[in-house]
């Protein structure tokens, strides 16, 4: 049982409101959303690892060996846990698909590590079968670095605090191990569908 | 995380666009100082919409203050600002945000730098330390456009103290009886008002997102390390 606020009507008319989840408004730019400074990325010193559960280095690439990898365009909603969503965004990156090609594993869960030490987790099977990339456009530029840039993660049907800014790395594990924003009350999960923004939801 | 019942007991206007809201909350849990809610509104029709706003009020205040600025084309916030009347209810739910948060355990000396509205969660702070008579030092640089913009002003002529210093500085100079500082923040203000490096201040910057670019590079380029930069941005959209 919820309570109604006499008076207010909201703004219903908003173009492709119906395909937002729950509790989203759509926006048209693109707020940006970081915990501390942009970090500035030495692309000579950038390297991209897949650590296996065992802590072994499984693969690494330079910037020139990541972007001779195949890339692929995506459009795709995002949905950040702050309540925007932005319908239709075009990035252009590499599968994540591509980046553990080769690598054998039975483990379930993933953590992406980036810059600053910041860390998100994942289940493995949200990220493979087309369904996450590590992106370096956006909208037919560079990803800029308040955006990102070099190179983000983009898992799209997650919470957009999944897609890692400044991501280098993924590390295989064994066990679920709450990244950054999961240890600090945000949901362990984050599908917005199910609007799970909140430990508890 | 479940919605709570608030009622609003207060309005207090802050400046022309931008409004307090003191609100009872049945079973508030208590939150620190920096953390936001979020607020939902439903319509008559169960049409609804939710938004985050920071909390002004410092941990263990009696009620809950809000600190929303009017957008005219914003969903939420002229309703907030204009329509909500004393006794009205609405929904809440939180304390949301684990990091952009201060820890009065820390004795380290604090710099807080907001943009706008961006000076909402530092008030929570900068409250904080008045109310436990903190022994470390705290220092606001706070810019806003023009003298009648200015949040809390009264509120820091009381709070100014041998170790709590509020400096600010206007971005538009509109008025000729304003003695204060003028311009953006910028390095040399951050050195005058700030806190050297070397004493390495837990820095809490808030505003708008090419404000907190702005300072928080300033803060890297004269040496605070990035981990000591704490930042909370918010987007044209994103305050609304």
């Amino acid at each position: 049982m919820g309570i109604v606020n006499r008076g207010f009507r909201g703004r219903r008319s908003q173009a492709g409101a119906e395909t937002v989840p729950p509790g989203q408004y759509l926006v048209n730019d693109f707020p940006v959303l970081t915990a501390g400074p942009t970090p500035l990325v030495d692309l000579d010193a950038w390297d991209f690892t897949v650590v296996d559960e065992t802590g072994a280095q499984a693969a690494r690439w330079t910037w020139s060996e990541f972007r001779a990898l195949p890339a692929e365009d995506i459009t795709t909603d995002i949905h950040c846990v702050t309540k925007w969503s932005k319908l239709s965004t075009r990035w252009r990156g590499v599968s994540v698909d591509t980046l553990l090609d080769g690598i054998e594993t039975s483990t379930e869960y993933v953590v992406a590590f980036a810059a600053g030490d910041y860390t998100t987790n994942l289940p493995l099977a949200d990220v493979i079968d087309g369904q996450a990339w590590v992106t370096f456009a956006y909208d037919g530029i560079d990803l800029e670095a308040e955006h990102g840039g070099p190179a983000r993660l983009l898992v799209p049907h997650l919470y957009l605090w999944k897609s890692a800014k400044w991501v280098r790395g993924l590390r295989l594990l064994d066990e679920d191990e709450p990244g950054f924003w999961e240890s600090l009350g945000y949901h362990n999960y984050g599908d917005p569908w199910r609007e799970q923004r909140y430990w508890g939801d | 995380m479940r919605w709570s019942v608030a009622t609003v007991a207060e309005t207090v206007p802050q400046s022309a666009e931008v409004v307090s809201l003191y609100l009872d909350v049945v079973d508030w849990p208590g939150h620190l100082a920096g953390q936001h809610v979020d607020v939902r509104l439903t319509a008559q029709d169960g049409y609804s919409a939710q938004r985050s706003y920071s909390i002004a009020s410092p941990p263990g205040a009696e009620r809950l203050e809000l600190t929303v600025a009017r957008l005219d084309d914003g969903e939420v916030s002229p309703y907030l600002t204009t329509d909500l009347d004393v006794g009205d209810q609405l929904e809440v739910r939180g304390p949301i945000g684990g990091y952009f948060v201060w820890d009065a355990a820390d004795t380290r000396p604090v710099l807080l730098v907001g943009g706008g509205l961006g000076v909402v969660p530092l008030m929570a702070m900068l409250r904080l330390h008045a109310a436990l008579n903190h022994d470390g030092a705290m220092r606001l640089v706070y810019s806003t456009r023009t003298r009648r913009q200015i949040l809390y002003r009264d509120e820091f002529d009381r709070l100014d103290s041998e170790r709590r210093a509020v400096t600010v500085t206007l971005t538009r100079d509109d008025d000729p009886d304003w003695s204060g500082r003028l311009g953006r923040v910028n390095r040399q203000l951050l050195c005058e008002a700030g806190w050297s490096p070397d004493v390495e201040p837990r820095c809490f910057v808030c505003g708008p997102t090419p404000f907190v670019e702005a300072v928080a590079n300033a803060l890297v380029a004269l040496g605070h390390k990035p981990d000591n930069i704490k930042a909370e941005r918010f987007g044209p959209t994103a305050g609304d």
